[in-house]
C-alpha cells in the first residue's frame, strides 16, 4: 500500500508529540501568590522610582477610547516616574488572550477582568488576582463604591463565591437595563408615563389597541432577552432571591411560583402581540435602530445604547427604571469590565494607584464628558444631553437604592447559553414557562452542588 | 466504437507515460539523503501541526479550565460526545450543512460547466469570474450581509411578497425549521462557484475527439454527459468534494455571524461548540475532545472519498 509510511510516520510523530507534552495542563502555571500579601500599601505615586506598568484594555471604541487617552495623558503628565506600555485589544480578543497571558510568566501588571465566572472567577481560583481590600482602604474606595457596586467584582478567596467576599476589581462605568420611552408616540397615542409596573402593562395593551408596536425585541443573537426576562422577573421576585439565582449561591431555586409568573407573562406579550413579530428572527442592532427611526414605543435595553439613541431621538426619548410593582425599584444591572491587578506584578502598588487615578473624582467627569455614564458619583455628574441626565439619575437612583440585581447568565459558566437558548424557546413557545424554570434549575443545580 | 470503448481507449492511452516513469525508479539521491531534505519541512509541520494535535488529543483527556491545574478525567469528555444530545444534535447539523456545502453546488456545478463548457458562450472569463466571485469575499462579510437579507423586513421577504408568496415570509434566521437551511443555502451560495470552475477547467481538457467519436455512435447531450464528461472529471469532482465537505464540517464563522447557534440549539454546530467550550465556558478538555472527534470524522470522510475516486479511476 503506497500510503503506508506516511501514516506510520504520521503516527509515530502523533506518539512523540504527546510524549513531549506528557505533563498535566496547567502544571506549569504556578498558582501565583498563596497568601494574600499584607502591611502598609504606599500611595503617592511620585514616590516609588522609575516604574513600567503595562497595560491591558478594551477600550477602543468611541468614548470609551476618549476617556482612557485622556486619563492616561493626564495621568502620565502628573507621574513622568511611571511609564504607562498600553496594549489595546477588543473585547472578543482580550477575552481569549489574557487566560494564557495571566498563566504565563509575564503577564500584565493592570487589566480588564470581564467579571462572571469563566474570567474573573477562574483568575482568583489560580491566584492570579491581587485582593485589593487593603487598596480600597487605603484609597478609600469602599466609601464611593456601594456595596450594590462592589458585588460584581467580588470573590471569596478561593473564587467559589460570587457576589460576596474580596475586592478583586475596580469598574470606571456602570450598567443598567431600564426602559427608554419614544415620548411623543406615548403622548400621541393619549397614554401617561407610566409609574407602577401594573401601569405599565396596561399601557402595553392600549398601545397595541392602538395600533402600536409596544415593546421593541430582536433576539436574533439570543442575549436580549435576558435582559426583558431579567427585567420582567424583577418585578415578581425578591431582589435577594435572584441575586442567589443571578451569583450562582448556593440556596436558591428557579422552580418557584414567582419565577413561574415572570415566565408567564413574556409569554403572555407574545401571545397578545406586544412584543415585535418574528422576534428571534430580528437582530439586536436592526431593532434598536428601528426604534431610533420611530418603531415602537418601548425598548427594554441598557445604558450603553443612550450615545446613539440620545444622538438620533433628541427630545422624543426619556430613559427610566422598569416601573416597580412593590414601590422599591430593582433593575437588572452590573459594572463595565473592572480592572484588576495581577498577581504576579512586581509593581502592584504603583498598579493600584493608577486604578485610583482613572477611578477619581476627576475621572468620573471625563467619563461624563466622553459620553461613558461613570459609575461613582453620578448624580453628581453634568451629562451630555436631556437623555444622558435621566440615564444618569436612573443609575444614581438604583446604586443608591440598593436596585441593581446581576445579569442572570453570570449565574454559571455554562448559563449564558442555557439561558440565552432557553428564553428562544420560551418566546417562539417551544418550551412552557414550567420546562423553560426546569431546564434553568438544571443548569443553576449541577453547577452549585459541583462548587461546593 | 461503442462510447464506452472511447472511454477505455482513453484511459489506456495515459497508461504507458505512467510506466515509463515507473520503470524509470525514483530518480535523484538514495532514500537516506532524500528524507534528509524532508527534514526542514517535517520539523515546521511537526512543530505548528503534529504537536499541537497531541496537545489537543491529551487535553482532551482532562477536565481543565484553562489555567487551573487540570485532573485527569480519562474519556468522560469523549463519552460526553456521545451522550449529551445537544452535541450529538450539533454533529448531525453539520452532516445536513454537508449536503448543502457540497451534494448541491456539485449538482448545480456540474449543471452550469457542461452548460457554459458546451455552449462555448461568449465571454466565458466574465461569466467564470461572476460564478466565482464569493469565493473572493471573507465569510465574516457574507454572514453579515446575508443576515441582512434573511432579516424580518429583508430583502427575501420582500421579494416573496412581491410575488405574492407572503404566506412563506419569515425571521429566517429565527425559524426553528428554515434556520439550518437558511444558513445551509448561503453555503451553497458560496461554493457554487468553486465547484464550477474547478469542474471547468477539468472538463476543459477533456479532448474534443471524444465528444466526436461519441456523436458519431449516435449519443445525445445527456448521453455524452454520461458517458464522457462525467467519467473525465472525476479527479476533479473528488477534489471538489473533498474541499466543500471539509468547509461544511468546520463551519465556524457562518453559524457565528448569523445565528450563534440559535434559534434554541437547531444551528448549532461542532466547530461552534468548540469555541464557546474553550473561550467563552472554560472547558478546554471538553473542548479538545469535541475538536479530536470532528477532526477524525473530517480525516474518515475525506479519506473515504479520495479512496473512492483513486480506485473507481484506476
Amino acid at each position: 500500500m503506497r500510503s503506508r509510511p506516511t501514516t506510520l510516520l504520521a503516527a509515530a510523530g502523533l506518539i512523540g508529540a504527546v510524549a513531549l507534552s506528557a505533563c498535566a495542563p496547567g502544571s506549569n502555571s504556578d498558582s501565583g501568590k498563596s497568601s494574600a500579601p499584607t502591611g502598609q500599601v504606599s500611595t503617592d505615586p511620585s514616590k516609588m522610582g522609575d516604574v513600567t506598568l503595562t497595560v491591558w484594555d478594551q477600550e477602543i471604541r468611541g468614548g470609551q477610547k476618549a476617556q482612557i487617552t485622556e486619563l492616561n495623558k493626564e495621568f502620565q503628565a502628573k507621574y513622568p516616574n511611571i511609564k504607562l506600555d498600553r496594549v489595546s485589544r477588543s473585547t472578543d480578543d482580550l477575552n481569549t488572550t489574557l487566560k494564557l497571558a495571566l498563566s504565563g510568566n509575564t503577564p500584565p501588571d493592570v487589566f480588564q477582568a470581564n467579571n462572571g465566572r469563566p474570567q474573573m472567577g477562574s483568575f482568583v481560583k489560580a491566584g492570579q488576582l491581587v485582593p485589593l481590600d487593603r487598596y480600597a482602604d487605603a484609597y478609600g474606595w469602599k466609601d464611593r463604591y456601594p456595596e450594590s457596586v462592589r458585588q460584581y467584582s467580588s470573590y471569596s478567596t478561593d473564587g467559589k463565591t460570587f457576589g460576596t467576599g474580596s475586592l478583586y476589581g475596580l469598574p470606571q462605568v456602570g450598567e443598567v437595563v431600564g426602559i427608554y420611552v419614544n415620548k411623543a408616540k406615548l403622548q400621541k397615542a393619549g397614554v401617561s408615563m407610566p409609574q407602577t409596573w401594573d401601569q405599565f402593562q396596561q399601557s402595553l395593551a392600549t398601545l397595541k389597541a392602538k395600533g402600536e408596536l409596544p415593546l421593541v425585541l430582536g433576539n436574533l443573537d439570543k442575549w436580549p432577552a435576558i435582559h426583558v426576562f431579567g427585567t420582567v422577573q424583577a418585578q415578581n421576585v425578591q431582589p435577594d432571591a435572584i441575586r442567589k439565582l443571578g451569583f450562582g449561591q448556593k440556596g436558591g431555586s428557579w422552580t418557584t411560583p414567582e419565577n413561574t409568573k415572570a415566565a408567564q407573562t413574556l409569554v403572555d406579550w407574545v401571545d397578545k402581540g406586544y412584543l415585535s413579530k418574528d422576534v428571534n428572527g430580528l437582530g439586536y442592532d436592526p431593532a434598536w435602530q428601528g426604534f431610533a427611526k420611530g418603531k415602537g414605543v418601548y425598548l427594554i435595553a441598557g445604558t450603553w445604547l443612550q450615545a446613539d439613541l440620545g444622538k438620533q431621538m433628541g427630545n422624543d426619548v426619556t430613559f427610566v427604571l422598569p416601573p416597580s410593582a412593590s414601590g422599591s425599584p430593582a433593575a437588572t444591572g452590573g459594572t463595565g469590565i473592572p480592572w484588576a491587578i495581577s498577581s504576579k506584578s512586581k509593581h502592584p502598588d504603583a498598579a493600584a494607584a493608577y486604578i485610583n487615578f482613572i477611578t477619581s473624582k476627576d475621572a468620573m467627569a471625563v467619563l461624563a464628558k466622553t459620553d461613558n455614564l461613570p459609575i461613582a458619583d453620578t448624580a453628581a455628574q453634568q451629562a451630555p444631553n436631556a437623555l444622558g441626565k435621566d440615564v444618569f439619575a436612573a443609575f444614581g437612583t438604583a446604586v443608591q437604592k440598593n436596585a441593581l440585581v446581576p445579569y442572570l447568565d453570570y449565574a454559571t459558566p455554562t448559563m449564558s447559553d442555557t439561558i440565552g437558548a432557553a428564553l428562544q424557546d420560551l418566546l417562539a413557545k417551544k418550551a412552557t414557562p414550567q420546562q423553560f424554570l426546569d431546564t434553568l434549575e438544571k443548569d443553576y443545580s449541577s453547577f452549585v452542588s459541583s462548587n461546593q | 466504437m461503442s462510447t464506452q470503448q472511447v472511454a477505455r481507449a482513453r484511459r489506456t492511452s495515459t497508461s504507458p507515460a505512467r510506466a515509463r516513469t515507473r520503470s524509470a525508479g525514483p530518480p535523484g539521491e538514495p532514500r537516506r539523503i532524500a528524507y534528509l531534505y524532508l527534514l526542514p519541512a517535517f520539523l515546521v509541520y511537526a512543530a505548528f501541526l503534529l504537536y499541537p494535535l497531541g496537545r489537543a488529543v491529551q487535553i482532551s483527556l482532562y477536565d481543565w479550565d484553562g489555567n487551573t491545574l487540570a485532573t485527569w478525567a480519562g474519556l468522560d469528555n469523549y463519552a460526553e460526545v456521545v451522550t449529551d444530545p445537544a452535541l450529538r444534535a450539533a454533529f448531525g447539523h453539520a452532516l445536513v450543512l454537508v449536503f448543502f456545502y457540497a451534494v448541491l453546488p456539485l449538482v448545480v456545478g456540474l449543471g452550469l460547466a457542461s452548460i457554459l463548457n458546451r455552449a462555448r458562450v461568449r465571454g466565458l472569463p466574465f461569466f467564470r469570474t461572476v460564478i466565482f466571485l464569493p469565493q473572493v469575499v471573507a465569510m465574516v462579510v457574507i454572514g453579515v450581509a446575508w443576515r441582512r437579507l434573511y432579516a424580518p423586513d429583508g430583502s427575501v421577504n420582500d421579494l416573496l411578497r412581491a410575488v405574492g408568496l407572503d404566506s412563506l415570509a419569515r425571521g429566517w434566521l429565527g425559524d426553528y425549521t428554515a434556520a439550518l437551511p437558511a444558513v445551509g443555502f448561503i453555503g451553497t451560495w458560496f461554493e457554487i462557484g468553486l465547484v464550477t470552475v474547478l469542474l471547468l477547467a477539468g472538463m476543459g481538457r477533456i479532448p474534443g475527439e471524444l465528444y466526436e467519436a461519441a456523436r458519431l455512435d449516435g449519443a445525445g447531450p445527456v448521453r455524452e454527459f454520461f458517458a464522457v464528461t462525467l467519467p473525465s472529471v472525476r479527479g476533479e469532482i473528488a477534489v471538489a468534494l473533498t474541499l466543500t465537505v471539509i468547509a461544511a464540517l468546520r463551519t465556524f464563522d457562518l453559524v457565528y455571524i448569523t445565528t450563534r447557534g440559535g434559534p434554541g440549539q437547531s444551528t448549532s454546530v461542532p466547530s461552534f461548540e468548540v469555541y464557546n467550550r474553550a473561550f467563552q465556558q472554560g472547558r478546554v478538555g471538553s473542548a479538545a475532545a469535541v475538536a479530536v472527534v470532528l477532526t477524525l470524522i473530517i480525516f474518515v470522510i475525506s479519506f473515504g472519498i479520495t479512496r473512492v475516486a483513486e480506485r473507481e479511476g484506476a
